[in-house]
């Protein structure tokens, strides 16, 4: 099984922001396996499912710059290990 | 696959409703650092300890941004002092105190706990020594905690020392009288005090423990309230299968960041705690569970019902969310850490009193609870020993973490700052106890001890 991360996306206004996601995740070598969105009263969520194998930096600075892609786009991104969903959510 | 609701439920629960890790607790045995000379045993503690724990904060730095989940406190807790301290006299252990602060000043932990004794029979010469010096260690130090087990349900109430925390108990509160008495904060008398204990201010590492052991704690009351409000006005039976499968969720990140860091740091994972932690923070609060799930507020008559059942949920689906459950597994009532608490003080709704009744089926005791400066010793002692008697008879933890703060009265308020957050004087009965704190002895250990 490949490690996987989840990336999300939320706030009010998602112009190219699938984009710029997806070229944060070329250049870190993040291969995306899966894209979904949702609109949640006048917020849009996006979530994103990327393989973190082939990572060509630390995960954990991989955060890092997705974070601060979301504060340069006035988005809240963030990306989190899948084990946090599936020890939560799967038995 | 993941399915987008449990993502999106996941971040609501840490973005929205404070879910985090409260403690990633490391505990060790300081069992190999026993010297007859000081200065070796103080020079063996400090690096036992900076050894062992060196790693621990960037790692749960490092844990915390790849699950995304804030670990609030890193902490160590060691072998009870006491234990290990051998001829040292009270300014040896005062000078053993200080060690541990450095030492925990140099590795970045919050706390550091095990500065105590087990006295629950009787006390040794280390014990008395020990004891004697809490009051200018917790003056002395920053991240010093200590405890003390005053009573077993195997061994009754060892009520001298109960008379002896009296006066540790004013005089902390008097060194520290600058800092609103903070040293209070930090010292707490236990009756059944368990031994893998990741919270504050009485984590220490157990004679029975191994060598070194990660223990964690959960803090996860906004995301219990949260799930209550949004299950509406159900039955009683539904409100449980609720707290329990949110108890669930919460206890499985605990589990998960226990075994990481337990992973990570090649030191064993002990135990999860089931404890729901509050905060200061709005809506990380306990009370505002009890209130969602319908009482009017925090300490009205059905208060110690509906927090027993809660307590009963949270351990239910706790337990099987993690290998090992242990510390103290129960709902926490901190007045001072607990924002819905102290607005139910300062309403006039919840008085001492009831803490005391809902601490009969709850974790851990009369906890962070302010009352006058100038409480008499013996009052202390009497709320002490109502409150431990309360877990000999039940089998049971409970504890006191009481704060007479020097020069406040009924109607003020003292502000420790951080978790520790801020308590309303509460008032206590003045009638003296104090003939029967003067009797001394030991009240002998209930009849239900004798199970063999």
């Amino acid at each position: 099984m490949k490690k996987k991360a989840v990336i999300s996306v939320t706030g009010r206004d998602n112009v190219g922001i699938i984009a710029k996601v997806s070229a944060l995740c070329a250049e870190c070598g993040a291969n995306i396996s899966d894209i979904s969105q949702t609109v949640m009263k006048e917020y849009f969520a996006m979530i994103m499912l990327v393989e973190i194998d082939g990572l060509n930096l630390p995960f954990t600075e991989f955060v890092d710059k997705v974070r601060s892609l979301g504060i340069e786009n006035g988005l809240e991104i963030n990306a989190m290990h899948e084990d946090i969903f599936d020890s939560m959510h799967k038995i | 696959m993941i399915e987008t609701k449990d993502i999106i439920e996941t971040i609501n629960m840490i973005r929205q409703e404070n879910l985090d890790i409260r403690t990633v607790t490391v505990g060790m045995s300081l069992f190999d650092c026993v010297s007859d000379d000081k200065k070796r045993f103080l020079n063996n503690v400090y690096d036992k300890i900076t050894r062992t724990a060196e790693k621990l904060v960037p790692v749960c730095e490092d844990i915390a941004k790849t699950y995304g989940v804030p670990i609030i406190n890193k902490r160590i807790s060691v072998t009870p002092i006491s234990l290990v301290g051998g001829k040292l006299d009270s300014e040896g252990y005062v000078e053993s105190a200080k060690v541990l602060d450095r030492a925990a000043a140099n590795l970045g932990v919050n706390f550091i706990g095990g500065f105590g004794a087990l006295v629950h029979k009787g006390e040794t010469y280390c014990d008395k020594q020990l004891i004697s010096s809490i009051p200018e260690a917790l003056s002395t130090t920053d991240y010093v905690c200590s405890s003390v087990n005053v009573a077993t349900t195997k061994a009754g109430i060892n009520m001298d020392a109960v008379k002896k925390m009296g006066e540790i108990i004013k005089k902390t509160a008097y060194l520290t009288r600058d800092k609103n008495s903070i040293g209070c904060a930090k010292l707490v008398v236990f009756a059944n005090v368990p031994e893998d204990n990741p919270f504050m201010a009485g984590a220490f590492h157990g004679v029975g423990e191994p060598e070194s052991i990660i223990n964690v704690g959960v803090s996860g009351p906004g995301v219990v309230s949260s799930a209550i409000k949004r299950a509406g006005d159900c039955s009683l039976s539904e409100l449980a299968d609720v707290i329990k499968k949110t108890s669930f969720k919460i206890t499985r990140v605990g589990q998960l960041v226990a075994h990481e860091a337990a992973k990570r740091l090649g030191i064993p994972f002990g135990i999860v705690d089931l404890s729901l932690a509050p905060t200061p923070a709005i809506g990380d609060s306990v009370a505002d569970i009890l209130e969602e799930m319908g009482l009017e507020a925090c300490g009205a008559h059905g208060t110690t019902a509906a927090l027993a059942m809660l307590n009963d949920a949270v351990k239910k689906g706790g337990v099987m969310a993690s290998s090992h459950v242990g510390g103290l597994s129960g709902a926490f009532i901190p007045v001072s850490e607990d924002a819905g608490m102290i607005a139910a003080v300062e309403k006039g709704v919840l008085s001492v009193e009831k803490l005391e009744a809902m601490t009969s089926v709850c974790s851990v005791g009369l906890d962070m609870i302010a009352v006058p400066g100038d409480t008499d010793e013996s009052v202390i002692c009497g709320v002490i020993a109502d409150e431990i008697s309360i877990g000999v008879a039940n089998t049971k933890t409970t504890a006191v973490r009481i704060i007479p703060a020097y020069g406040k009265k009924v109607g003020e308020s003292v502000d420790f700052g951080g978790l520790l957050g801020s308590a309303p004087i509460m008032k206590l009965r003045p009638q003296s106890p104090k003939r029967f704190i003067d009797r001394g002895g030991r009240i002998p250990a209930p009849i239900h001890s004798l199970k063999n």
